[in-house]
């Protein structure tokens, strides 16, 4: 798959010499083991395309392989012979880190539609980027307040031992009130938790907050199921999607986990979005196809409020945030980050089908913790 | 830190030790007997752990999900070695490093192809789940002593077959002189391809049986197979004996240092800092293992060849 064009804007194409309004490069990770992430971003971000019907807007889609090198390379090949007006795409913080302050300081916008590192909220803030997930450390605060409500006072916490892990865990502690009985860095990709679990055991906690994403979580939550140590256990969304809960199976039932989205969210562009989403592609979404999905709404949004080569005016049109999200009510905080209600989900099984369910709210019109640090 | 805590641990370390000697004994007896370096043997692992899956979703047997992952593997390393392999014994190192790691992508795109990107489910048998308790109090998973219990049977086999049949000195033979013990008459084409396919096999069995407590996912077999090329280091290129050892060294000395190291660090640091240096160092633990033991012996601790 080297790249796809829009259907809609082939056809525009085709019918008359006019080139689309507006370009679209989306670089996202869509071979290797990551690559759930990004096929759900991407196929979130097309079914909102195909159903607005444009063909004035034409995407780019090129694979990262999730290597930083690649999606530099791709940016530069997008930015400098495709001429894309905007970028969007990229699943992980590092690649985000490589690409997106390059990109913006070469004029072009780019919609964060997953990673959100710290740097790219403070400091480091540009006003060509939106981010239209979350900041990195949201869940995890969102998970840290939660487990105040529970009740929970000691609390056993690991992450891998890379920049996100050390967000993770700051993140949490940053809302946890009770004690922290031990913290523990993992190996990045380690797939054995043995030995942890048999800490959690000896550690005394009346809690576990874990934050590890795709397979490892899938491991974790295997062997702490089959360990016999019956703590509860609460992590952010990136372990519960949609994507990898059929590979943990009973595992995971009745696991506490925060997400800024579920499916059962009661608004009606999200109770559209569930049910051509799963129409389309014959899967039910997860939170990364959420987040795709309101990505291309928003740049939508923006394409019909202003014109793409008035820079001033179209970034007033992001800003604005003017379109309907599957999270309800959506806006961006001064550092264009989302300013969001972050809710506490449980893992249940819906037939033969393992899904999440809200059960309330962890953190209402949460922003984050970097936005007085952004100047622009 | 107490006694039960260790003991508990050195289980851990013992049962990733084991796995890590089904990848590494096939590694060796590969690079042993044939001279070649197959970077693909994680991707063998993978297809065991995917036909395990898919067999155990289809039956709901797990018996019948270790078989298939047998087979599955040892087709697989049968034909990649007629195909592919059986043309670079006489190559440059370099040339197979290439050409297996071509074959790596090509398994883990495939098998994105027939399986789709979102990893499988595998479970571990009803009657092998949850924990026992041992003598002394301490709770163990049922599955991981029987993963242990697998892989000590697996090593006295493939000592049986090395040191006691036919077969066996047939393979230790090959690994000393090829040409001589074609001159004897033994097909030494046919014996490649055997030696494949169980080394193969072997790595399919420890996909299917790890699977089954971590993730069956694409790219799963390359993190434990740089761990593999480890454990053929230090125990001695071509050596059984030698991967069993060092297989039990790694495993010990990965999973003790990740416990010890940042409790060690915690004595004289603040305890965040304390946990991410002593994790950092940890995950180092095996490759300075590694250096100390090629600068005692070069050639690994029952390493023939240099």
């Amino acid at each position: 798959m080297k790249t796809i064009l829009a259907a809609a804007a082939t056809a525009a194409l085709l019918a008359s010499s006019a080139a689309a309004e507006v370009k679209v490069g989306m670089i996202t990770t869509l071979s290797g083991g990551g690559a759930g992430l990004g096929i759900d971003v991407r196929d979130g971000f097309m079914l909102a395309i195909k159903q607005s019907g444009r063909d004035d807007i034409e995407v780019v889609i090129e694979d990262d392989q999730r290597k930083p090198d690649i999606a530099v390379q791709l940016a530069d090949k997008m930015i400098q012979s495709e001429k894309v007006d905007v970028l969007t795409g990229i699943i992980w913080s590092n690649l985000a880190m490589a690409v997106v302050p390059a990109a913006t300081a070469q004029g072009k916008f780019y919609l964060s539609p997953n990673a959100g590192p710290s740097p790219l909220a403070g400091k480091g803030c540009h006003p060509n980027y939106f981010n239209v997930a979350w900041q990195n450390d949201n869940l995890h605060e969102a998970a840290g307040a939660y487990a105040n409500t529970a009740g929970y006072g000691n609390s056993f916490i690991l992450a891998p031992n890379y920049p996100a892990g050390t967000d993770a865990l700051t993140g949490y502690k940053r809302f946890f009130e009770g004690e922290i009985a031990n913290e523990l860095y993992t190996e990045l990709g380690q797939t054995d938790y043995a030995a942890e679990i048999a800490q959690i055991r000896a550690s005394g906690a009346d809690s576990v907050y874990f934050f590890l994403p795709g397979g490892m979580g899938i491991s974790f939550l295997k062997q702490y199921a089959d360990s016999g140590v019956d703590l509860p256990v609460v992590g952010p969304a990136f372990s519960f999607d949609q994507g990898i809960l059929q590979a943990v199976g009973a595992a995971a039932l009745g696991v506490v986990n925060t997400s800024q989205w579920n499916k059962d969210i009661d608004n009606p562009t999200n109770a559209a979005f569930v049910e051509s989403f799963q129409a389309e592609y014959g899967r039910l979404p997860s939170l990364y196809a959420s987040q795709g999905f309101d990505t291309a709404n928003l740049l939508i949004s923006a394409v019909d409020a202003a014109d793409v080569s008035d820079a001033d005016a179209f970034r007033e049109a992001l800003r604005a945030a003017n379109f309907a999200s599957t999270r309800g009510d959506f806006a961006f905080g001064p550092n264009h980050h989302p300013v969001q209600t972050i809710y506490a989900r449980e893992v249940v099984q819906e037939g033969e089908v393992f899904t999440n369910k809200t059960l309330g709210v962890a953190l209402e019109n949460h922003s984050d913790a970097y936005a007085a640090e952004c100047k622009m | 830190m107490s006694t039960i805590l260790i003991f508990e641990q050195v289980l851990n370390g013992l049962q990733f030790g084991i796995m890590l000697f089904l990848m590494a004994a096939g590694l060796t007896l590969i690079f042993g007997v044939m001279g070649l370096i197959n970077l693909a043997h994680g991707s063998l692992y993978m297809v065991g752990a995917f036909a395990a899956a898919w067999v155990a979703g289809a039956t709901g047997s797990f018996v019948f999900a270790l078989i298939a992952a047998l087979a599955a593997a040892a087709a697989a390393g049968a034909l990649v070695e007629i195909v592919v392999i059986r043309r670079l014994y006489r190559a440059a190192h370099l040339d197979q490093v290439l050409a297996t790691f071509a074959l790596i992508l090509i398994f883990s795109e495939g098998t994105r192809w027939v399986f789709g990107s979102f990893p499988l489910f595998l479970d571990i048998p009803e009657t092998l789940s949850g924990p026992v308790t041992l003598p002394g109090g301490i709770e163990y998973p049922r599955y991981r002593l029987t993963l242990i219990g697998i892989g000590i049977a697996v090593a006295l086999g493939l000592w049986w077959l090395t040191a006691r049949t036919r077969i066996g000195i047939q393979i230790r033979a090959g690994e000393n002189d090829r040409e001589m013990i074609a001159a004897l008459g033994v097909d030494i084409s046919k014996l490649y391809t055997l030696v494949f396919a169980l080394g193969a096999a072997l790595a399919g069995l420890a996909g299917a049986l790890v699977g089954a407590i971590q993730s069956v996912q694409v790219g799963m077999g390359e993190p434990v197979l740089i761990l593999a090329f480890v454990v053929i280091v230090i125990g001695g290129i071509g050596s059984i004996r030698g991967a069993f050892i060092g297989a039990l060294l790694v495993g010990l000395t990965d999973t003790l240092g990740g416990i010890f190291l940042p409790e060690v660090f915690k004595l004289f640091m603040e305890t965040g800092a304390a946990t991410q240096t002593g994790s950092a160092l940890a995950s180092m633990a095996v490759y300075i293992l590694m250096s100390a033991v090629l600068i005692w012996r070069p050639t690994g601790l029952f390493g023939a060849r240099g």
